[in-house]
């Protein structure tokens, strides 16, 4: 945890150019996105090439009141055709196989239907799992990987083998020891199992239990949850707070509750699937706006008023917006400033999902809001989850006093859905303290900061190393881009080879070519491993050719927008 | 033969050749303009009806400045009966402490009392010293932990199925099983007094729903009748057309245990999958406390997916679906409660293990719960004013009121000063809460009586005597 004294101090913050910021843009583009060259070599880095760099920084800048860089660099055309005819290969081999199988030449391995029920109508549509059983099932193992510690800096990872072609693991009994882990959503290493955390959530559970057995609003309001419903309100700066057992089920069953028919949903086309869930399960009409892109939410906003609801042509109840602070699978912090100057010029309101910024951003951890220097009260739901910086579970909602009042007697969670643990909650608890510095130590401000010392060197040196790094510099989430299909699983065996834990994602989770290695990165690492990391980073990429970099950035709001996404609700 | 066709080609090719010559020009020039429209329409930009508004800029400035939205949320009166939520302070086991009173507890599902079995607590915070609390990812991506799969492993043991698969969530559990297989087209028939978690997972489906009456087999077949002469109309779509039963083992809502050997009958009659929530149920009916499917002898195949909570029985948190991989595997890919949320934090699993391990070393403990359900359901009869509603056997009855005051608002009220009246005397009771406006059946306003094993038969009697007092006194 202790910082490292030779690396410069804010390296990437501080030196990092100001072009367009705040000006008007010399260049301006339709997208609103100024080209700005940047002349200056940031990381005293040059692959052959003059370094240039379009910077992503929208028209409004002023709004910002410190750089924001988040930058996309292009697909390079070549890798784009290899990609789409690696799936060609993968796609026509999977049909002779399909055909193999259907003939008996090859042994079926995936389970079958009931004798009794073959005549009922098939459970799942053929075409439903070509890809499982042709593409994913080649590098499942690359998933699921079963663990046997805490989800610290390092972890234990059971060792198991396939004897037929990842259809069934087997448990060789193994432990490896001490695998890096750069999966696990543990930004600010509170996931422990010492320590203060530690001993206060088995004091609980000793006093408590494990379970509660029973709901908010009948027999499951335990004076911790009201204790840890002030405390969240305080960390959020907000009138006050409510708490639930599961932060995917806190977006699924509370914006239900606060929109319905009549409303309209904007939602961005990268929201994480709870609030896409949320938002469908509302009964509200959903429109989707481009991945951060401000231009295509204030021409849904401008639209949305001026034509009010299709058909019936009344004005909408109200619009809420649907944001993520971090995205999980872009590394892209959300342009909160821009979105708030919206929201208030539109009348419309904004629900923020904090789930991986919470802890993660800001001086000492208060998310977003904090990090752009913003006011929690613009933001009219603070929502966010307890699992990822704080090492528990659950989530929350923050705001005014009237919303969660109303949601204390509205949300689905509080009615239906069992309340929180009590060990959980002190794990929260402890954990929220600390970092709020009540513990009378600067522990937890150690820990945000050596985060985003941790964050900035990781991504800078991947990037001086040639990959191609999507996101914000200062965003803990650090997706590598892979881009082939085959480079996934062999990434991920060849990342485990040398013990190093790596979560790699490809289609549906990201767009088709755009399969990517994620690296979250956490308080907890310490220079030393980032630096073991980086190293064998680099050796399995020139094995695997990743270093695709060019230093040609595209500007987000380029890139191809997947219509498919999403569909429009009208029910 | 190949010259032949070629020849044949080419006399066609003269003869357009020779009609294009004798058209009159007047017919020529027509069929140019045609062409040219059509070449017109293809390449014209598609628009949509909204864009055609001949809206100026400034009168678009104005609509968007005249434009004033509802506020976010109603605001709410200070005295919304679900506003001021009870108290608990401490743990909410056997003696619980409501509101500053010690009561007994009548209201927490723990039907088993392993809240606060020290073995439980122990095997938690072993889990607790070696991982930690939170697991910090989902499933997927390094939040399979050891404990999740000897869960795994020991529920699909536990209750005789190839399969379990758990979820951090109980709500989440059903509410994610549903779609990952019911999508939009299918049918399902469900019962009316379906849970609320049944009913957000059919609305997440998108499928076609069949309400039938509650717990009414004559009215279940009559819609597979109408289904099946549906079918026989089109029976293109119906080879596609996924059909499943959606029934609760025993509902929350009524404490009526499904008829499970009927409605077997009914799945393979029409050729309907049969989908069971046991979230009550299990731990409780049955010899071994495995549910619906042991209580009425079924073989635990024939039904398709059983889906339960933990946060009842094995006083825990989270859920399971157990049943044949064949079934059961596919939401490892497509259940979204269990691949988009972090998994199950250890502690919680690993004293679901243990209260797995109590229920196997004690299989009396579910005669001990069903003798003191038949006690209280015996005791609770003829209470003047208010009615009994559950089965036999069920551990968490509603009483309702005999008739109603006429408004839902007034009957919850004087069901208050029940529970008001009772929680005085050291009797904690519960209203059942729904939320009115999205249930799509409303059950009538009710007070839950929670049974456990923990109870004594004293205190049961004494439970029974002080609601009949309560009855009395604020119904008469």
């Amino acid at each position: 945890m202790v910082a490292d004294p030779k690396r410069p101090e804010g390296a990437g913050r501080m030196e990092r150019p100001e072009q367009g910021l705040g000006e008007p843009d010399s260049h301006p583009r339709a997208n609103g996105c100024s080209l700005t060259g940047c002349g200056a070599l940031r990381n005293g880095y040059v692959r052959g090439l003059p370094e240039t760099e379009i910077h992503h920084i929208a028209h409004n800048g002023g709004l910002y009141k410190r750089p924001f860089n988040e930058a996309f660099e292009e697909t390079p055309m070549l890798v784009a055709v290899l990609t789409y005819v690696g799936y060609g290969v993968l796609t026509l081999f999977g049909y002779l196989r399909d055909f193999l199988r259907q003939w008996k030449i090859e042994k079926c391995n995936h389970a079958s239907e009931r004798e009794e029920q073959k005549d009922f109508v098939p459970l799942y549509q053929d075409f439903e799992n070509f890809y499982t059983r042709n593409l994913y099932m080649r590098i499942r193992d690359s998933w699921n990987r079963p663990i046997c510690s805490v989800p610290g800096a390092k972890v234990d990872m059971m060792e198991r083998l396939s004897h037929d072609y990842n259809w069934t693991f087997t448990y060789t009994g193994r432990v490896i020891k001490d695998v890096i882990n750069m999966g696990s959503y543990n930004y600010l290493g509170f996931a422990q199992n010492t320590g203060i955390c530690k001993e206060a959530a088995a004091k609980v559970l000793t006093q408590y239990g494990a379970g509660v057995c029973s709901t908010r609003q009948e027999m499951g309001n335990l004076d911790k949850h009201e204790e840890l419903e002030k405390l969240v309100a305080r960390f959020l700066g907000v009138e006050a707070a409510m708490t639930y057992g599961m932060g995917f089920s806190t977006n699924s069953m509370n914006i239900p509750a606060l929109v319905g028919k009549g409303c309209l949903i904007l939602s961005d086309e990268l929201n994480h699937a709870s609030l896409v869930l949320g938002a469908r399960l509302s009964g509200a009409t959903i429109r989707i706006f481009k991945h951060n892109n401000m231009q295509s939410l204030e021409k849904l906003l401008r639209d949305a008023i001026v034509h009010g609801q299709p058909r019936t042509r009344r004005p909408w109840k109200k619009i809420l917006i649907l944001v993520e602070g971090i995205y999980s699978m872009e590394g892209s912090i959300v342009r909160l400033p821009e979105v708030i100057a919206l929201k208030k010029k539109y009348k419309s309101y904004l629900y923020l999902d904090e789930a991986h910024s919470i802890g993660a951003l800001g001086l000492t951890g208060r998310g977003v809001v904090e990090y752009f220097g913003l006011n929690p009260e613009d933001v009219d739901v603070m929502m966010g989850t307890f699992t990822k910086s704080f090492g528990a579970a659950g989530g929350y909602i923050g705001g005014k006093k009237e919303l969660i009042d109303y949601l204390r007697t509205h949300s689905h969670s509080a009615v239906y859905a069992t309340s929180l643990s009590p060990p959980v909650m002190e794990q929260i608890l402890t954990s929220m303290k600390c970092i709020m510095g009540e513990d009378g130590t600067t522990f937890g401000k150690e820990c945000v900061q050596q985060l985003a010392e941790n964050t900035r060197y990781f991504r800078r040196r991947l990037k001086e190393m040639g990959f191609i790094i999507y996101g914000n510099e200062d965003s803990p989430v650090v997706p590598l881009m892979l881009y082939m299909p085959a480079k996934i699983g062999a990434f991920g065996r060849e990342m485990l080879k040398r013990n190093i834990g790596v979560v790699v994602v490809g289609f549906p989770a990201t767009p088709i070519i755009e399969s990517r290695a994620r690296f979250c990165v956490s308080a907890a690492h310490t220079k030393e491993i980032l630096d073991i990391v980086l190293k064998e980073l680099d050796e399995v990429a020139d094995l695997l050719q990743l270093k695709y970099s060019r230093h040609r950035l595209v500007p987000l709001l380029d890139r191809p927008f997947d219509e498919t996404t999403y569909e429009e609700t009208e029910d | 033969m190949a010259a032949a066709v070629g020849m044949g080609q080419q006399w066609v090719l003269v003869e357009m050749v020779q009609a294009f010559y004798e058209a009159p020009a007047y017919h020529l020039i027509l069929e140019g303009i045609l062409i040219l429209w059509i070449i017109r329409l293809l390449f014209s930009k598609t628009y949509k009806l909204q864009e055609r508004s001949d809206l100026t800029p400034k009168e678009k400035e104005e609509l968007i400045e005249e434009w004033q939205p509802e506020p976010l949320v109603p605001p709410v009166s200070k005295d919304h009966p679900a506003l001021n939520y009870s108290v608990v302070s401490g743990p909410p086991s056997h003696k619980i402490i409501v509101n500053g009173k010690e009561c007994i507890n009548f209201a927490s599902f723990n039907f088993l009392g392993l809240l606060d079995n020290e073995r439980v607590k122990n095997a938690a915070q072993a889990s607790l010293r070696k991982y930690g609390v939170g697991t910090c990812g989902p499933r997927g991506f390094y939040g399979t932990f050891d404990v999740h799969l000897e869960l795994e492993d020991r529920l699909a043991k536990f209750m005789r199925t190839e399969e379990s698969i758990i979820y951090s969530y109980g709500f989440a559990t059903i509410a994610s099983a549903i779609p990952a297989y019911s999508k939009r087209g299918d049918i399902v028939f469900v019962d009316e007094a379906a849970c609320f978690a049944i009913q957000k997972g059919l609305q997440a489906s998108r499928s076609n729903i069949k309400l039938f009456k509650h717990n009414d087999m004559a009215d279940l077949e009559q819609l597979l009748k109408e289904q099946e002469i549906e079918d026989q109309k089109n029976p293109r779509k119906a080879c596609v057309t996924r059909r499943f039963i959606l029934v609760e083992g025993l509902y929350m809502n009524t404490g009526d245990i499904c008829p499970l050997p009927e409605l077997i009958k009914l799945k393979y009659k029409y050729k309907v999958r049969i989908f069971l929530e046991e979230s009550l149920s299990f731990g409780v009916l049955g010899e071994h406390g495995r549910g619906v499917t042991e209580h009425f002898g079924i073989n635990v195949d024939d039904i398709d997916l059983i889906s339960a909570n933990m946060e009842n029985s094995l006083a825990s948190i989270g859920g399971f679906c157990c049943g044949r991989s064949f079934v059961i595997d596919h939401q490892r890919l497509s259940g979204q409660g269990y691949c988009f949320s972090a998994s199950l934090p250890p502690l919680l699993a690993a004293a679901a293990i243990e209260a797995l391990n109590i229920m196997e070393e004690n299989p009396d403990i579910f005669q001990i719960l069903r003798e003191k359900c038949k006690r209280i359901h015996k005791a609770l009869q003829r209470i003047s004013g208010l009615i009994v509603v559950g089965d036999l056997f069920s551990p968490a009855l509603h009483l309702q009121l005999e008739e109603t005051s006429g408004s839902r608002e007034n009957d919850m009220k004087l069901l208050k000063r029940i529970v008001d009246y009772c929680m005085n005397r050291s009797i904690a009771l519960t209203q059942a809460r729904y939320l009115e406006k999205e249930e799509k059946c409303l059950p009538p306003p009710s007070i839950r009586v929670v049974v456990t094993v923990e109870q004594t038969e004293e205190e049961l009697d004494k439970a029974a005597s002080i609601i009949r007092e309560a009855a009395q006194s604020v119904l008469n």
